[in-house]
């Protein structure tokens, strides 16, 4: 019952507790040590969220924020996984298209602000197509790589029974690939959330990402920078955890054996 | 060759030969293999290791086509797989997201859902695997996923089952167990089966007949037909005298 390696329930809370209370009271106390004038305690960073609130600016910006990246994120799956489920489907087309898509990968969608300006203007669009740009090859790349890696035996044994090759496609490729295709939805949730900061820092006059650089240049208010940068880091958390959720679900929780 | 088997006659191999050819050389894997199955015949195709058993299997199941010779079954030639002849892979078959009930279920997709669900009853009642229809295969233990799987290949009627090694992975206290269960099944269901193994005394078992296969290039050595009634006395002495006997043939020393 006492096993050492399950911790009981009250550890699961007590630890990061404890941990978030001394991280905000050394940072309480480097601010009054250092005598910064430019960086702000917690309870400045506080002050300034509760200010936020009061002029309804805070839930208006989450909103935005979090809006563009429904709508890019979400373009990115609904495109991304019927794209990435044909190129595993058929190698020959992703060996045609994979030295494109490689090659586009590792450019930084920051890179790509000044295009999506050219293209879709200063605004939303611009916003939403980077997010989309940054979600869309991970979960293409997940996607292949999950159909590729389906055991031969699954296909075979669906073939055995008779079924068309979409129907195959679908009761038997999806879902043997689908856990793999979750942990690319999910690191392409995760990039998604970074991008959409960084695009809202140039390209639009709302959301999170565009009250860190507002906050700064209008009255180097630091206050609200770390307000906007805590705001950040808490939605993204909530955001991986409501996907870590997912692989409970019990046809996929096969393919999470280990780690967390 | 006459064009019209007899009614006796589930499936012919002739001179069925196969070559894979990798990187530039090539690999002869079966030499003329010649073999005729009965109807409801419980055939063990008995071999080493690497000598070609999963190749002759899976050209009979229609998932490789031979470089040279044909298969029949019921008089026609094979040209892939059919849901009338199951392929079973050792446990590890199984699709695990689905549950015991979706995976028997599986080929039975072209049924009413009362009648899909009237064979899955049946079929897990079958295998004994009641109460865990709701569980999925990482819930169930190694003989569990192997009966589950036999069940999936019953639930859809085929008229033959080709066997790779099926109990190859379980502790010999439940392979025991799970040869016992097989032969019950096939007594019922009387399909015609085809058993590849390795293991001597697994054939000597179960089979009506044993195919000895030699190493590569593959060819059928002999075929010895195990005159025992089930249940078999493994310590009989013509069950003895048999398993020598295929021990010679391959060549085997009777002392460790
Ligand atoms: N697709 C393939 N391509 C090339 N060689 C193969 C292929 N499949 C099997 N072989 C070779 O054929 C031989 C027989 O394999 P297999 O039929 O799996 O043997 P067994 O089932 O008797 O252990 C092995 O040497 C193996 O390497
Ligand atoms: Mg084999």
């Amino acid at each position: 019952m006492n096993s050492l390696v399950e911790p009981r329930k009250w550890e699961k809370f007590f630890w990061p507790v404890l941990a978030c209370v001394l991280f905000l009271a050394l940072w309480h106390y480097l601010v009054i040590w250092s005598a910064t004038k430019v960086f702000p305690s917690p309870l400045a960073v506080e002050k300034g969220i509760a200010e936020l609130a009061r002029k309804s600016l805070l839930w208006r910006y989450i909103g935005d924020s979090l809006r563009r990246v429904a709508l890019g994120y979400g373009a990115a799956v609904v495109l991304g996984i019927p794209v990435g489920l044909t190129l595993g489907w058929y190698p020959a087309a992703n060996q045609v298209v994979n030295p494109v898509f490689q090659m586009l990968r590792p450019i930084s969608p920051i890179a790509w602000i000044p295009v999506s300006i050219i293209l879709f203007g200063v605004g939303d669009t611009t916003a939403v197509f980077l997010i989309f740009l940054c979600a869309f090859f991970p979960i293409v790349v997940a996607c292949v790589d999950g159909v590729s890696g389906v055991p031969a035996m699954y296909r075979q044994a669906g073939r055995n029974f008779g079924l068309s090759p979409v129907q195959l496609l679908s009761k038997v490729v999806f879902p043997a690939a689908l856990p793999q295709i979750i942990i690319g939805l999910r690191i392409a949730l995760g990039i998604a959330w970074l991008v959409v900061v960084a695009a809202e820092m140039i390209a639009v006059d709302s959301g999170l990402g565009y009250l860190v650089i507002d906050a700064r240049n209008s009255g180097k208010r630091y206050d609200l920078v770390v307000a906007a940068m805590l705001m950040i880091g808490i939605i993204g958390l909530a955001l991986d955890l409501l996907f870590r959720r997912l692989r409970n679900i019990r046809s996929v929780r096969w393919g999470f054996r280990h780690g967390t | 060759m006459s064009l019209s088997p007899s009614p006796e006659t589930k499936l012919t191999a002739e001179r069925i030969g196969m070559v894979f050819k990798r990187d530039g050389n090539s690999t002869n894997v079966l030499r003329d293999i010649n073999l005729t199955v009965g109807r409801g015949e419980f055939l063990c195709v008995l071999g080493p290791s690497g000598c070609g058993k999963s190749t002759l299997l899976n050209t009979m199941a229609g998932f490789l086509s031979p470089t040279s010779g044909e298969i029949r079954i019921d008089g026609e030639a094979v040209r892939g797989p059919d849901p009338r002849r199951i392929f079973v892979f050792q446990e590890r078959g199984v699709f695990p997201w689905l549950t015991v009930e979706g995976n028997i279920g599986f080929g039975l997709f072209k049924l009413s859902r009362a009648e899909r669900e009237q064979r899955i009853a049946h079929y897990v009642q079958l295998v004994g695997l009641e109460g865990f229809q709701k569980a999925y295969p990482a819930e169930l233990s190694g003989g569990m996923k192997q009966r589950l799987e036999v069940a999936r290949a019953l639930a859809v009627n085929p008229d033959m089952l080709f066997l790779d090694e099926p109990f190859g992975a379980l502790d010999s206290i439940t392979r025991l167990t799970m040869r016992r269960e097989l032969l019950r099944i096939w007594e019922a269901e009387k399909n015609t089966i085809i058993f590849v193994t390795h293991d001597i005394d697994e054939a000597v078992q179960l089979a009506d007949r044993v195919a000895v296969m030699s190493d590569r290039p593959a060819t059928i050595q002999q075929i010895v037909e195990i005159d025992i009634a089930h249940p078999r006395d493994i310590g009989s002495a013509r069950y003895l005298e048999l398993r020598h006997g295929i021990f010679d043939q391959l060549g085997l020393a009777h002392k460790v």
